[in-house]
């Protein structure tokens, strides 16, 4: 059976290597738009931040495709599908026939249609990375347009680099569709501190020479301006073949459109009414229809997503149904701006439907997990939110420890044996080690015993 | 016996130096110390109370017959009989051969020369597969040789950090944990075990994700540009493909597959990062997966980026559990395995080995299935008829047990040899009481790679023979004349590994027994802890001349060219041969304490980094099995327990099973503390008594694996490479006993 896909970004390359785990001989060709090898888009804004090279995004080397018998063509847009004779066929005229086809285009920057926008440089690909990263090394003042993850994580990235930057949002607070308006302010406060001024409910009419002009009338001033206002699934390709499309391509729980030869996956694919913006989606879809090609049973139910800022000294944890309040859910919230963070959870028939962890994030790790598998959660609500508040206290005071704790584990001796072997006598470390072997394996426990027998002589007012 | 008798403790690969009194009824034991590994006269519980081991009455004097006494040749001509019907119907692989990690050096060699030679047999694996198999092949792909720790357990003091991934000496080593006051620890742990509540930074990922959080670190390393790019251009090869697949794992995406927050993340990479000296050590928790040598791989990766393996004062290496692990891994007892760290498929080894052995090379068999491959097909219709087991407990320490003690009863013959009634001794036809530790000589090889000698300091009780004496007679009935006295099989065993990467040529009875001479002043002492990360010399001249195969550090008063060794705070009290680190290849040669100081065992000399992929545990958690199972030991008991349950001061610290859950879990399965409980998984149901604690997380119970029992849950999914079984995590259901 001949494989073909069609993009070689997250979600295709991802499917290639997926589908080569489950089978060594398919023949596989898969198309690319964008020159060179597929790479990790996640990484871009550490790339902008100056936290990570653009060399080490790479997801798989050229040698990778001859190793593993894939064929790779790169800067290749395909322009159209030939489903009768099940062909595609690329701008350059090439013709390449499939028993299978999967659809991973992705998406698009959206340019909002104002004018000069031209002057204005998109955050998506890698090209456009490297033209705003030299902009930046000449300009004075950036703006940023759209105060969502992107645009959010541009804009600390810009400052990081001593630029200052002006952060422009439609909505009332930035990341609203993760965040509530709570932990949206404490996010601009914090990256207030950063060196990014925060407009929010602001929007752009026209982007000039000296800035970016609001809606207003006011001229917000900058010499780069990145634009980060969402994405917008590429399609044309399944609409023009006369496939199923929503907002995105319409898949099934096979990620099968309704040509069952043909499959989408990643941001330009609509499963259930949902077109999700995120990598861990596009995996998750990747693997499953890797399976179903390979003829396994896997189905895609859709996925639960978990946003997690990458911004140097802000840390910003998101999940699920962020939104909901008191009436809808039960919900734990903890909030001090003053110290820029804040922690949310929102519960429901005893399970994590969501949750905001904004500045400490200890409680990161445990709530994804408890969310990710839905699993019953502790009476306890707030050991959640502060992990080890619950913890016992670990006492080996000598005085406040029972008789019955145990002082050296290596050797099994309690605080009662070595007050035993102390009444008979033993009256320093050495003669209780000789006495009851305390002391005498891993050595931690040699404070503790010594000041059982300090305390103990301190008792009797007999000198240690 | 007047003076006490210098030997070692019988249990782990730390091998703690004690000495034995044996003013018979009563034998004391008191702590060497001239034994680097317990230099401060440390012994553990076990340690302490080992003499129990020889007078607590539970010993099998007499070999037995379907369950009756009868004397020794009654037995040894049934078994021979037997063998011998066995293969006439079944060809030689109608026998295999089951070896332990707890065998001496020589006991695994003539083990290896019974089912090669005399058997002819190319079935024969060990324990030890359950135990190092995922390190060793790790190292060995990495490096070219696997040898535990490639440099004295002591070196450890001298290092700024150390990161523990999966192992808990305070419990299983206690000793070795004198040897980590210095430096800060990082201890990667599912759980809060007492090693973890002595670090710096714990991180505590999900069961099964370690692989996952040596990828996120080492792509940290790579971000942030602390990857000793000298090192790696000058020592290392295939970098640049590991670089390129640690894309797909940035921190984020680690974070919440494995549940550690990327700021502590962070944290750990940075400290051993700018640690001037560091090391990277894995145990069993890293390992015992089916994707364990992947997951030690990940962590070699780690530590090469990070230029530490092959520099003195810091490295790689894993923690040997059994008291012969590493000797036990190295001289043929183990499927594909030839004496000397050999491959069987290796002509140039077979010529060599049967040349020792005086046979054709081509009589030797080629290799054999792995351990639980091995006992799954046992009594199968293609599938070994009967089987010879030393020193090993599979009953009760191979995993799914209960489809292994089915495989031992469906055997037209099971010969056990044991020095108690184990589980599995239970099932035998025969069982032939042999001697143990004290009642006997031999050499092991401790978890430093250190050849040591143990002196018989009792006598046996009447009826009892050793291992050696078994082989040694069974082979005879089958035509062959093995030795028997430890020195001679020593001798063979020498000339055998003469060549072979674990060259043990150059060491002898005489050199192991000389007592230490006390410190020549001014000469530089060459496994005392080490400060200052001093870059690789040039190839150290030799007194003898002979070129130190593999690369490597010498021991003793070798001229060094120009390399300053500074006198560490050494507390030897004599200095000398305590024991010699192998390779040894000749008489004159000091042995190797540090390996891969000048290169590597690989053909270019260079290490070899290898792209590895992380695939989470072989069974995941479901609605009808929701809680993960880890198990592991506690340190008042040893492997199956066989040795340690029959004593009473251990029996006391720890009397039975228990299953460890967190506060919340069994809240909400209303257990409380001390309540019977149940586990079941796909293959089986255990119990245990409760035991309610937060240094377990909430989505995992914990349980010993040193009760017949807990092996009935876990996942025989073996790891491709290393044949290892999925011990540390699987899905299991809990409830109270009603």
């Amino acid at each position: 059976m001949r494989l073909v896909v069609v993009g070689n970004g997250m979600a295709g390359a991802r499917l290639v290597s997926e589908v080569r785990a489950r089978d060594r001989r398919m023949p596989i060709t898969v198309f690319g738009a964008e020159p060179g090898g597929p790479y990790n888009r996640v990484l871009l804004s550490n790339v902008l931040a100056g936290q990570a090279r653009p060399d080490q995004l790479g997801l798989h080397d050229l040698s990778w495709y001859d190793t593993h018998r894939v064929e790779a063509v790169p800067g290749s847009t395909v322009a159209w599908i030939d489903r009768e004779a099940r062909a595609v066929h690329t701008a350059c005229g090439r013709r390449e026939p499939y028993d299978l086809l999967v659809l991973a285009t992705g998406s698009e920057a959206v340019v909002p249609p104002i004018p000069g926008v031209g002057r204005a440089i998109p955050f998506r690909t890698l090209d456009d990375c490297d033209r705003i990263i030299k902009a930046a090394e000449g300009g004075r003042r950036a703006v940023v347009v759209g105060g969502g993850l992107l645009g959010v994580e541009a804009a600390r990235g810009l400052a990081g680099r001593g630029l200052p930057v002006t952060l422009l949002h439609l909505a009332d607070h930035l990341m609203e569709r993760q965040l509530d308006a709570e932990a949206g302010l404490v996010l601009g406060e914090t990256l207030a501190g950063l060196g990014v001024e925060i407009r929010t409910g602001v929007s752009a009419a026209a982007v000039e020479d000296g800035g970016v002009r609001l809606a207003g009338g006011e001229l917000v001033e900058g010499d780069l301006v990145v634009l980060a206002c969402g994405v917008r699934p590429l399609t044309a390709l399944a609409e023009e073949a006369g496939l199923e499309v929503r907002r995105g391509i319409v898949v099934d729980d096979e990620l099968r459109t309704d040509d069952p030869s043909i499959m989408a996956i990643g941001e330009c694919a609509e499963h259930d009414g949902t077109v999700y913006g995120l990598v861990a989606p596009a995996w998750e879809q990747a693997a499953v229809a890797a399976d179903v090609i390979t003829g396994g049973k896997s189905r895609y139910r859709g996925s639960r997503l978990v946003t997690r800022l990458k911004a140097k000294s802000v840390e910003l944890a998101a999940m699920g149904e962020t939104h909901l309040t008191d009436e809808h859910a039960e919900v734990v919230r903890f909030s001090h701006r003053a110290r820029g963070t804040y922690r949310k959870l929102v519960i429901r028939d005893d399970r994590l439907v969501g949750a905001i962890l904004l500045g400490d994030i200890d409680a990161v790790g445990t709530l994804t997990q408890l969310y990710d598998r839905g699993g019953p959660l502790p009476g306890d609500r707030a050991g959640l939110l502060f992990p080890g508040l619950s913890a016992a206290p670990e006492t080996d005071s000598p005085t406040l420890m029972p008789d019955a704790a145990k002082v050296c584990h290596c050797n099994d001796v309690t605080k009662g044996q070595i007050r035993a072997c102390w009444e008979a006598g033993a009256r320093d470390v050495a003669g209780v080690a000789a006495a009851t072997r305390a002391t005498t394996g891993c050595g931690t426990c040699r404070d503790a015993v010594a000041g059982i027998v300090a305390w103990l002589c301190e008792q009797e007012g007999v000198s240690a | 016996m007047g003076e006490p008798v210098k030997t070692h403790c019988p249990y782990c690969a730390l091998q703690c130096g004690m000495a034995i009194s044996a003013d018979r009824p009563r034998i004391t034991i008191t702590p060497r110390t001239d034994v680097p590994a317990n230099a401060a006269g440390a012994l553990c519980q076990k340690g302490w109370t080992a003499a129990e081991l020889l007078t607590n009455g539970t010993r099998l004097t007499s070999p037995l017959l379907h369950g009756r006494p009868v004397d020794w040749d009654v037995a040894l001509d049934h078994v021979a009989d037997r063998l011998a019907a066995v293969q006439r119907e079944h060809g030689p692989d109608g026998v295999a051969v089951f070896g332990g990690g707890g065998l001496t050096n020589e006991k695994a060699y003539l083990l290896g020369k019974l089912a090669r030679v005399a058997l002819g047999t190319s079935q024969i694996d060990y324990n030890g597969r359950f135990c190092m198999s995922s390190a060793a092949a790790a190292s060995n792909r990495a490096f070219g040789l696997d040898r535990g720790l490639p440099f004295p357990v002591t070196d450890l003091a001298g290092a700024d950090v150390v990161l523990l991934a999966g192992a808990n000496p305070a419990e299983t080593m206690p000793p070795l944990v004198r040897h980590l006051t210095g430096p800060r620890l990082i201890v990667v742990d599912p759980r809060r075990t007492a090693t973890a509540r002595l670090a710096w930074l714990h991180l505590r990922p999900a069961p099964g994700t370690d692989l996952a959080l040596a990828l996120g670190l080492l792509h940290l390393a790579v971000a942030e540009d602390l990857v000793d790019t000298a090192y790696v251009a000058g020592r290392t090869s295939g970098f640049d493909a590991v670089r390129t697949s640690l894309a797909a794992w940035w921190p984020e995406r680690v974070e919440r597959i494995t549940g550690v927050p990327v700021p502590r993340m962070r944290e750990a990479v940075r400290a051993l990062a700018h640690a001037k000296n560091a090391y990277v050590l894995t145990g069993r928790g890293a390992e015992q997966h089916a994707q364990g040598t992947d997951t030690v791989t990940a962590f070699i990766n780690l530590a090469l980026a990070l230029g530490l393996p092959g520099r003195r004062g810091s490295g790689y290496g894993c923690l040997t559990g059994q008291g012969n692990g590493q000797g036990g891994r190295e001289h043929g007892q183990k499927a594909d395995q030839l004496p000397g760290y050999r491959r069987i498929d290796d002509p140039a080894a077979r010529a060599h080995v049967a040349g020792v052995w005086g046979v054709d090379p081509a009589s030797l068999p080629g290799p054999g299935r792995s351990a639980f491959e091995l006992l799954d097909a046992l009594g199968t219709p293609d599938g070994p008829k009967a089987m010879l087991l030393f020193g090993s407990n599979p009953v009760v320490s191979a995993p799914a047990s209960s489809r292994v003690a089915s495989r031992l009863r469906a055997l037209d013959l099971l010969v056990v040899c044991d020095v108690v009634m184990s589980e599995t001794a239970a099932l035998a036809d025969v069982v032939f009481p042999v001697t143990q530790w004290a009642e006997e000589t031999g050499t092991l090889t401790n978890l430093e790679g250190r050849v040591l000698l143990r002196r018989q300091a009792v006598e046996p009780p009447p009826g009892v023979r050793t291992d050696l004496d078994v082989i040694a007679a069974l082979a005879r009935r089958l035509g062959h004349d093995f030795p028997a006295d430890p020195a001679q099989v020593f001798d063979e065993l020498r000339r055998a590994t003469a060549g072979g990467p674990a060259d043990y040529s150059g060491i002898t009875y005489p050199r192991l027994t000389a007592a230490p001479q006390p410190p020549h002043p001014g000469e530089p002492q060459d496994d005392a802890p080490l400060h200052g990360r001093a870059e690789p010399q040039g190839g150290a001249l030799l007194r003898s001349g002979a070129e130190v195969r593999g690369g490597g550090d010498t021991q003793g008063g070798a001229h060094r060219q120009g390399r300053e060794e500074t006198q560490g705070g050494a507390h030897l009290q004599g200095r000398g041969e305590v024991g010699v680190f192998w390779p040894c290849p000749g008489a004159g040669h000091p042995g190797t304490p540090r390996l891969f100081l000048d290169s590597f065992a690989t053909a270019d000399g260079r290490a070899r980094f290898v792209v590895v992929e992380h695939r989470g545990p072989a069974e995941e958690v479901d609605e009808e099995y929701p809680v993960y199972l880890t198990t592991g030991r506690v340190l008042a008991h040893y492997q199956s327990g066989a040795q340690t349950r029959r004593i009473a001061p251990l029996t006391e610290a720890e009397p039975e099973p228990y299953v460890e859950l967190h506060p919340d879990l069994a809240a909400r399965l209303e257990i409380g503390a001390g309540d019977r409980v149940r586990v079941t998984s796909r293959r089986g149901r255990a119990g245990g008594v409760a035991r309610i604690s937060d240094a377990i997380r909430s989505d995992t119970v914990f349980m010993p694996f040193h009760w017949e029992g807990t092996n009935l849950l876990t996942n025989p999914e073996l790891d491709p490479t290393s044949r290892m079984p999925e011990f540390k995590v699987c899905a299991v259901r809990v409830e109270r006993a009603t």
